[in-house]
């Protein structure tokens, strides 16, 4: 079969491919040199495969024989959290972040992973009574603190009256977003920052809802800040 | 994210011989920055060093002549606090300006400082960035530049920075402590960012191992301040374009004034011709647009940001106006 003739565009596979290459580290022998055939190209591309699927710091272990670092980071490191009250003794590889700590090892998944980049606020809980993004948190880092999460609000089976508004008001849709709506709701109205709709616009506006659901979000929350009751 | 060594320091002395110790360690506090750039492998460092126990390091004082206010203090206190309300109200509408109520409960005023440009060149490791991977050229020179640099870029990085209070820090001469492995030195707000040239890789004059301890303010006599932030949604956003005011003004006449922009370079970029030119003039339209017009030279586009050669000016003139209330 005729192998099809690809004109090379800007954003042709085999140019992204090679862009790649420029993360490579220096003394890597696949490096890139303009005009390599194609033959070339492929052996670049499988290096590059293998780096991906390599953890990177093994990769660089076995450069540079790095066993006792790597060893010594791959270590768990005890933690002690008071989680929604209860005191949790737990160990953590240092690079496991608050959110994945709740979701994965505690079973907590109330808390969402929205983007875990810090843009969306779908991971906002409490630590030590304020509103942070879990996803941008090390747990390791958290060592000795409170952690509120949206699994930790409610009395029982009395949902806590934001709950009873944003149900009350339709705050949501599709409600991925809504854990990180109420927490960071809760404290926004506990900061004292729920004044006017344009305040509360403007301190929940690290929350992103992709159903749009903002002007019935600010309606619970004005509710709830108006019935002066424990936030 | 890759693995990494923790270790917890409680001292600033344990802090600067810890980084001193492992070249490819860093420090976190925060970590809202850092802990992003890493899961996407932009920077990968094989150590971190918590710095945020250290006692003392977050408080904010009156020492003679001003603030000091420690480089751990979240950004939420100081926008708060009442001795910055009362004597630096330019530093907390700045502060407020940034980034969501989440971020700046987490943040802390050294890391703001620290912060990476959010240039998209630089955020994705497809495309060229000599500022990520330095020698594999600037991919937004002639790419999507819509949010790049009009003022001190180089042929090698247009970004700009994306600090909201290191602008308001520029307009009130503030200095930063920073604490190292030969001692202590003091670096001037304005110094302490440098532009790109041809190291578009090293953001500040900090050097090695050097941990920035606190930033003060110096009392001041201005009395009509103001923050102008323009951006792309009405929050939660980085600046197109802002600018910090600070006004002394005195029967409508200012008597100094400082002027500071963001959005518009690699370092917040003080507008001391422009200051210039307002000193001793009536607050008016006319000197404001004579700032403004000052303050625009040697202003140069790209393609997609020729928007800000008309943005940039308004915004000066109106935030002139905000501040001064005319």
């Amino acid at each position: 079969m005729k192998k099809k003739e690809k004109k090379p565009t800007e954003d042709s596979r085999e140019e992204r491919e090679c862009r790649n290459v420029y993360m490579l580290p220096e003394k890597s022998e696949a490096t890139y040199t303009p005009n390599d055939g194609r033959r070339d190209f492929l052996k670049q591309s499988g290096f590059l495969t293998a780096m991906a699927f390599a953890p990177a710091i093994a990769v660089k272990a076995a450069e540079q024989q790095w066993d006792e670092k790597l060893a010594s980071s791959l270590e768990k490191v005890p933690l002690k959290l008071e989680i929604n009250g209860r005191m949790k003794n737990l160990k953590v590889e240092p690079r496991v972040t608050l959110l994945d700590l709740l979701r994965e090892q505690l079973d907590l998944t109330g808390t969402k992973k929205g983007c875990d980049y810090g843009q969306c606020g779908a991971c906002t809980v409490h630590v030590n009574g304020e509103r942070v993004l879990s996803c941008l948190s090390l747990a390791v880092m958290q060592d000795g603190k409170k952690i509120t999460t949206i699994e930790g609000i409610a009395e029982g089976e009395t949902l806590h009256p934001m709950q009873d508004a944003f149900i009350k008001h339709d705050g949501f849709q599709c409600g991925y977003c809504t854990p990180g709506q109420i927490m960071s709701a809760i404290a926004c109205v506990r900061e004292g920052h729920a004044g006017s709709r344009d305040e509360i616009r403007e301190y929940m506006s690290g929350n992103i809802c992709r159903c749009g659901a903002y002007p019935n979000i600010v309606d619970a929350i004005i509710e709830v800040k108006n019935g002066g009751g424990r936030v | 994210m890759i693995q990494f060594q923790y270790q917890r320091v409680n001292l600033e002395k344990a802090a600067v011989s810890a980084r001193v110790k492992d070249k490819n360690s860093m420090f976190i506090a925060g970590g809202t920055n850092l802990l992003d750039l890493m899961k996407r492998g932009i920077v990968s460092p094989e150590k971190l060093i918590d710095i945020s126990r250290i006692p003392g390091m977050a408080e904010i004082t009156a020492v003679e002549g001003g603030i000091r206010i420690g480089a751990l203090a979240l950004n939420t206190k100081v926008a708060e606090d009442k001795l910055v309300l009362g004597r630096q109200p330019l530093l907390a509408l700045a502060i407020n300006a940034g980034a969501s109520a989440q971020i700046r409960n987490m943040a802390t005023v050294g890391g703001n400082m620290l912060q990476r440009t959010r240039c998209s060149y630089f955020y994705d490791k497809l495309l060229p960035c000599n500022k990520r991977e330095p020698g594999s050229g600037c991919g937004a020179l002639d790419g999507f530049n819509r949010m790049h640099a009009i003022f001190g870029f180089s042929e090698q990085c247009i970004a700009v920075h994306p600090s909201d209070m290191s602008v308001a820090l520029t307009a009130l001469e503030a200095t930063v402590r920073v604490s190292g492995p030969n001692g202590s030195r003091t670096i001037p707000f304005g110094d302490f960012h440098r532009l790109p040239g041809t190291k578009p890789e090293v953001d500040t004059n900090l050097g090695n191992g050097e941990l920035i301890t606190y930033v003060e303010l110096p009392d001041s006599s201005f009395n009509h301040v103001h923050y102008l932030k323009i951006r792309d949604r009405a929050s939660y956003a980085f600046a197109l374009v802002s600018v910090a005011v600070a006004l002394h003004i005195e029967n409508n006449t200012i008597k100094e004034a400082r002027l500071a922009m963001g959005g518009v370079a690699h370092k917040p970029w003080r507008l001391k011709e422009a200051e210039a030119s307002l000193a001793g003039k009536i607050a008016s339209d006319s000197s404001f647009k004579q700032a403004a017009k000052i303050a625009m030279a040697g202003a140069k586009a790209f393609k997609h940001n020729e928007y800000k050669l008309r943005m940039a000016p308004n915004a000066i003139v109106q935030a002139l106006k905000s501040a001064s209330g005319i």
